[in-house]
């Protein structure tokens, strides 16, 4: 389903001094959406969250709001009613939390009368129906954070720009949020613009990622698509694609291929799903959730490849574990605490990691003998 | 002591059967620096204001020049306005020389800067996320900037006891462009310094008594606005 544009943008620039900060030939955000913009810090998520909420006035290129383009200030005063953000900071003012929600309202001249029910309202939404009164300094920092997200929806924005919301809460915090913020966005149908560093944040809230490096969106689709097909090695280790390899096709044949890693054992060929020509060099990669280890080779499927190797590292991470392997290539794979102690994992110990064709995502065909 | 002693009595007893001349020289004070001061609020405040929200060329330089006119001494700052308000000086048409006018314009331009200086340091010192989010909630330029007063208010407000302080206290530039003339420019620090270069102890402290009190009350009134709604 395609939906009408609601904010587009063309041709934006944004420099600093006599460094070029952002570039964006075009982005368009559909009505109803969720678009996450990721990448490192200092990728330019924030500028270019600021240029679309009309609070950083772009140096070239166009912003258009349901058709309207933005170019005075009044033009972009105008849309700054229509639209509203939430920061890392929740940057109450010292006031209740009541107060604080009322904010937004006030400024636009709605009565007491009215206000007061919806920020009932919007205070219950998001679990803060018992600190109405309570002063913004005395809150923990998740409710500070919730207090500035009903401030927000309270406003009913036609867009929500969200910008790190959540980086500053500890995980558990930051878990309910993320939860009650998905919850209520889908309720509400809000269009948003979410920048965060994280994938795992982006892939529960975000229904279309946008990847940025240095200034510029290197790839932008639909959340599964950028986290299974990243277009380039940035992308797909910033989507948690942590092994990427190269290698020289041998055969094709139904849509399939058979690769020699360039790095590798020479006796075996890796089985790929997609196209590509015999003796051309390709980029693969494949995510750690998609490798499977065992002790020994299992036969039962064909469309499989098994690698035997050795364990070099153990990572713990959060209910997991990342094992770090030596397959004459180096690969990742994340186990749970009972694989771990069942196959006793340990650096040194022999595994054989096996995953499907299917798992092996085709990166690029050319352009590689330069690089990596 | 006996000294000491004399003078409360005699401060207690000026206060209490409230003396004509030590009145009217008590509202002159509160007269004469209230206006000062208010006048340095807004000359202060909007300064404070236009450097916090703007960025430009040489705007370290201005910051370092307001800070520095903090500590105007106010016996130079007497001898300027002086010279300018000198019969045949630069604005002597105005013929305000020797006039409480005269006392409120020095006491401005010691005020002001120091109003300036931390009403700078106040909205310097919010966080500075705050100005884009007060936008992102929709609000017009007036809006924004009553928001971030209203956010700075208690070291806004400390900044305005500084500026009231340092002027009802002042008496180097008061005698210098007002002369201490008995009945029109004679002020509680004028009267204070006179008095007791006559020897007239006890009135002197009556006097010094009245500007504590004064002083106290100002910032108490100040204070209650300062800490209004605060639990904590």
């Amino acid at each position: 389903m395609t939906r009408a544009a609601i904010l587009q943008a063309r041709d934006l620039k944004v420099r600093r001094g006599s460094a070029q900060v952002l570039e964006v030939p075009s982005l368009d955000l559909r009505a109803g959406e969720v678009l996450a913009l990721m990448g490192p810090n200092g990728a330019g998520k924030s500028t270019l969250m600021l240029t679309l909420a009309g609070l950083l006035p772009p140096t070239a290129g166009e912003l258009r709001f349901r058709e309207t383009p933005l170019q005075s200030r009044v033009d972009r005063e105008a849309f700054r009613r229509r639209m509203t953000m939430v920061f890392q900071d929740p940057l109450l003012f010292d006031a209740t939390v009541a107060q604080n929600i009322a904010t937004g309202l006030k400024l636009r001249g709605v009565s007491e009368a009215e206000r007061t029910p919806r920020v009932k309202e919007w205070a219950t939404r998001l679990g803060l129906a018992d600190l109405l009164d309570r002063p913004s300094h005395q809150l923990s920092g998740g409710e500070a954070q919730r207090t500035a997200l009903a401030r927000a929806f309270v406003l009913q924005p036609e867009i929500l720009f969200l910008d790190e919301p959540f980086s500053s809460l500890d995980a558990q915090t930051r878990e309910g949020l993320i939860e009650d913020l998905g919850r209520i966005l889908a309720e509400t149908g809000t269009t948003a613009v979410l920048a965060t560093h994280d994938q795992n944040k982006a892939s529960r809230l975000a229904h279309r990622l946008a990847v940025m490096k240095e200034g510029r969106i290197v790839q932008v689709g639909g959340l599964r698509e950028v986290v299974n097909h990243p277009e380039d090695p940035f992308v797909a280790a910033f989507v948690g694609m942590e092994t990427l390899l190269k290698g020289q096709v041998v055969k094709c044949w139904a849509g399939q291929l058979s690769l020699r890693l360039r790095k590798g054992p020479s006796d075996r060929e890796l089985l790929v799903f997609g196209e590509a020509q015999p003796g051309q060099t390709i980029l693969v990669g494949v995510r750690p959730e998609h490798v499977a280890l065992s002790l020994q080779t299992d036969n039962t499927s064909s469309a499989r490849n098994a690698f035997p190797g050795a364990v070099t590292k153990v990572i713990p991470r959060g209910p997991f574990f990342k094992i770090e392997l030596d397959c004459g290539f180096f690969l990742t794979a994340f186990v749970t605490a009972q694989s771990l102690s069942e196959l006793e994992l340990r650096p040194g110990r022999q595994v054989v990691a096996s995953f499907k064709a299917t798992a092996v995502h085709l990166l690029r065909k050319e352009g590689l003998d330069t690089e990596l | 002591m006996d000294l000491i002693w004399e003078g409360l009595r005699k401060a207690l007893e000026l206060l209490l059967t409230l003396d004509a001349e030590v009145l009217r020289i008590t509202l002159l004070s509160l007269k004469v620096s209230g206006i000062a001061t208010l006048l340095s609020v807004m000359l202060g405040l909007g300064l404070a204001l236009a450097v916090a929200l703007n960025e430009f060329p040489g705007k370290r330089l201005v910051i370092a020049l307001v800070n520095t006119g903090m500590g105007l001494p106010p016996v130079v700052v007497g001898l300027f306005v002086t010279v300018m308000l000198w019969r045949n000086g630069p604005f002597g048409f105005l013929g305000i020389l020797y006039t409480p006018a005269a006392i409120i314009l020095a006491q401005a331009v010691i005020a002001t800067p120091i109003i300036a200086g931390l009403g700078l340091a106040a909205l310097q010192h919010l966080p500075p996320g705050l100005r884009l989010q007060i936008l992102a909630l929709g609000a017009t330029r007036p809006q924004l900037v009553w928001l971030l007063l209203k956010e700075a208010r208690l070291p806004l407000l400390a900044a305005v006891m500084a500026g009231f302080g340092g002027v009802i206290s002042e008496v180097g530039a008061s005698i210098m462009v007002g002369g201490n003339l008995k009945g029109s420019t004679r002020v509680l620090t004028t009267a204070t310094v006179m008095e007791t270069s006559r020897g007239n102890f006890d009135v002197a402290f009556a006097l010094s008594f009245i500007l504590l009190i004064l002083a106290f009350s100002v910032n108490a009134v100040l204070t209650h606005l300062q800490q209004r709604g605060r639990r904590s």
